[in-house]
């Protein structure tokens, strides 16, 4: 029998850091901007938030006197800033010199990957320890905290209650972003820029300053993926590499979900359940199955973005102008 | 302070008209001085040595022996091969970020002929059949999101995009299927004894043969855009599509064709890898050059023949910032963060080059 109630828990936390990533790249490409940089920013996002608590821990006298306020504020400001910088590098990059989306985001992944690993490397290094990872368990502890009631309520507690804060927080900014997007006017206003900035420009919208700030606060969302990552799931343990390609899973969950984070809720956890579902399935000694099945995240991608596509329904479209640089006097 | 100075901006931007090459590479230059300042500049921080060590240990990393140099060499003509590859599609503005996954399944399918073909047919045939099939895989694959792109405007970036890790993954299980020793999670080095689908070597240099064919498909590439109808066919389209097809140019059919011929190269460059120089298949085989090709390409705008200059001086400057990061110990990603920082110049002196800042009149005595 399948086991649902192990399976369920297991999918979301890897869900999460895919909902943190497309939330922050839905919202970048609603303002036309195709940032394909978010691999790079959420590598830096998480190793920000690590060198944050590593400095912090390093400070204290015992693991015991870590005060678990301090213990959360500063890695979390310290990753909300570092992604906030690369959202800047990219914003200054192709908003204000226009350069071309596509070649400046992968430049920045190239350059967070790096960032992340050299650093990384180096705390490894500083920290003296004999093994090739960080271990920084007790700030780690501290982002899992989970309602005490979570383990006395059975299969329930388990599949709903057992996550640590920022695995909610990613849910409500979600929410509130699709909110944002749908039903508010600054939301309006986004969609214009995304859709045909002329049209925005000529309605008085201020472009520049909307492409700033959609793409720079999508960089820090997506940063929290990264910490949420290596703080909760990988429970404060930072190895090279061990982030992987979920970064570009998140852009192609932004596709999955056309556009929409709400949706990206509940699909960031089908993601995760497709990503971690061939340590599920009985293969018995084939263990070349299991590397079919992790393809599927990215067919399923690739299915809906053709569909999508065929069906040519107007709001299930990628913004008309993404990946497009504006500049006023250019018809 | 003045009424008037209040009311205009400090300056204004607008397009210029085409720069000379010269002006145009000047900028560049320019860049590049600045982004090598500021990277020495890191590293002098980071090492404490001296920043003119720093600039002789990048030239030693490509140039410091006739071996590196030799390395540096086939890195380029490998980057050059996806580049050239990409670039038909990006004349006609289709974003082919796949080249990564075309060159894969290139590879993988020459490793198929290799290990497969071995044994059945006669050398020089399997040669045969492993750069058809190459070829084949890698068109296969480019043609995919083309036919999409083309039937229902399906966005490509993000199609191609994706095909890159469905590439990998298939890699990943027939690296399954067929590792040696069983369990090792690695192919190994393929035919070692029998050398059977290995591309022979020319002249006693491993690497020669890959240069001298990628110089081969470089000329023919620049013919085939600047002088051939398909590369005129290309042009348009990549302009404006509407007036294509107002000319009476298939443009679904143009782009089929294009990728088809992107991808079939993409396959090539897998193939030199695989059968010409590593002789096993991994997943990380390509060394992200499709996502590189983007920026040589991007950066050459396109051309031929300024390729072989971008590729070059990106291949340069990520030997140099490798040998940066062994020979002061430094660990390699300190590299990617050189290369990062270069890249973002670069891309950036794309905008003193396209346009120009008008400074308001004046603007000199406030300062």
């Amino acid at each position: 029998m399948f086991d649902f109630v192990s399976f369920i828990p297991q999918a979301v936390i890897q869900g999460i850091p895919l909902l943190y990533g497309s939330t922050g790249e839905t919202l970048t490409e609603k303002s036309g901007n195709l940032n394909l940089g978010i691999p790079g920013i959420m590598y830096v996002g998480a190793i920000s938030g690590v060198i944050g608590a590593f400095f912090y821990e390093a400070s204290l006298p015992s693991p015991d006197a870590i005060n678990s306020v301090l213990a959360v504020m500063i890695p979390l400001c310290s990753s909300l800033i570092g992604s906030l910088l690369m959202g800047l590098i990219y914003c200054f990059l192709t908003v204000t010199l226009r350069a071309n989306q596509n070649v400046t985001g992968l430049a920045l992944t190239t350059f967070g990957v790096g960032f992340g690993n050299f650093f990384g490397g180096s705390l490894i290094k500083l920290s003296g320890s004999p093994m090739p990872f960080l271990a920084l368990s007790a700030t780690s502890e501290c982002f899992c905290k989970h309602l005490p009631i979570g383990d006395s309520t059975g299969w329930f507690g388990k599949i709903f209650l057992s996550y640590g804060f920022l695995a909610y927080l990613a849910i409500v900014i979600a929410l509130i972003a699709a909110f944002i997007l749908r039903h508010t006017r600054v939301g309006l206003h986004l969609r214009a820029v995304g859709e045909n900035p002329n049209t925005a420009d000529a309605a008085g919208i201020n472009v520049e300053r909307y492409k700033y700030v959609a793409t720079c606060a999508g960089s820090m969302i997506a940063g929290l993926g990264g910490l949420y990552y290596v703080m909760d799931y990988a429970s404060g343990i930072w190895a090279n590499n061990a982030f992987g390609d979920r970064g570009w899973l998140a852009i192609a969950l932004v596709i999955f979900t056309i556009w929409r984070p709400n949706v990206g809720v509940l699909a960031s956890m089908l993601f995760g359940g497709l990503y971690i579902l061939h340590m599920y399935i009985p293969s018995g000694m084939n263990l070349a199955v299991k590397e079919l099945y992790k393809m599927a995240p990215y067919v399923v991608t690739i299915i809906v973005l053709i569909l999508t596509s065929m069906r040519n329904k107007r709001e299930n479209q990628p913004p008309a102008h993404l990946g497009v640089a504006y500049f006023r006097e250019e018809r | 302070m003045s009424k008037s100075t209040t009311q205009e901006p400090l300056f204004h931007i607008s397009k210029r008209g085409a720069l000379p090459w010269y002006a145009a590479w000047g900028i560049r230059g320019i860049a590049l001085l600045a982004a090598l300042v500021l990277c020495s500049l890191i590293t002098v921080l980071v090492t404490g040595e001296n920043p003119f060590k720093v600039y002789v240990t990048i030239f030693e990393g490509s140039f410091g022996s006739p071996r590196r140099v030799w390395v540096l060499l086939q890195n380029i003509a490998i980057l050059l091969c996806v580049s050239l590859a990409v670039t038909p599609a990006f004349r006609m503005r289709f974003w082919n970020i796949g080249g990564e996954g075309q060159m894969l399944v290139g590879g993988l399918a020459t490793a198929a002929c290799m290990i497969c073909l071995a044994g059945v047919l006669p050398n020089w045939m399997v040669i045969v059949v492993m750069i058809l099939a190459s070829m084949a895989a890698g068109a296969i694959w480019g043609a995919i999101p083309a036919i999409c792109k083309a039937k229902w405007n399906t966005n490509e970036t993000l199609f191609t995009l994706m095909m890159n890790y469905v590439a990998t993954q298939l890699v990943a299980f027939f690296i399954i299927i067929w590792e040696v020793p069983k369990g090792a999670g690695k192919i190994g080095i393929i035919n070692q004894a029998t050398e059977i689908g290995w591309l022979p070597v020319v002249g006693g240099q491993k690497y020669l043969l890959n240069v001298i064919i990628v110089a081969v498909i470089c000329m023919a590439m620049y013919v085939y855009l600047n002088y051939s109808k398909h590369g005129y066919e290309i042009a348009v389209v990549g302009e404006s599509e509407r007036t294509a097809r107002y000319v009476g140019i298939k443009v679904d059919r143009v782009i089929v064709r294009t990728m088809i011929l992107s991808g079939a190269l993409c396959g090539v460059a897998g193939m030199l890898l695989v059968g010409g120089t590593d002789h096993t298949l991994t997943t990380t085989i390509t060394a992200s050059r499709g996502f590189t090709a983007v920026m040589v390409s991007w950066l050459a705008k396109f051309n031929p023949i300024g390729m072989i200059f971008t590729s070059f001086l990106l291949v340069f400057l990520q030997r140099g910032a490798g040998e940066i990061s062994t020979s002061f110990g430094l660990n390699q990603s300190f590299a990617d963060i050189l290369t990062g920082i270069i890249l973002f110049f670069i891309i950036g002196s794309e905008f003193f080059i396209s346009y120009k800042l008008n400074f308001r009149h004046g603007a000199k005595k406030e300062g």
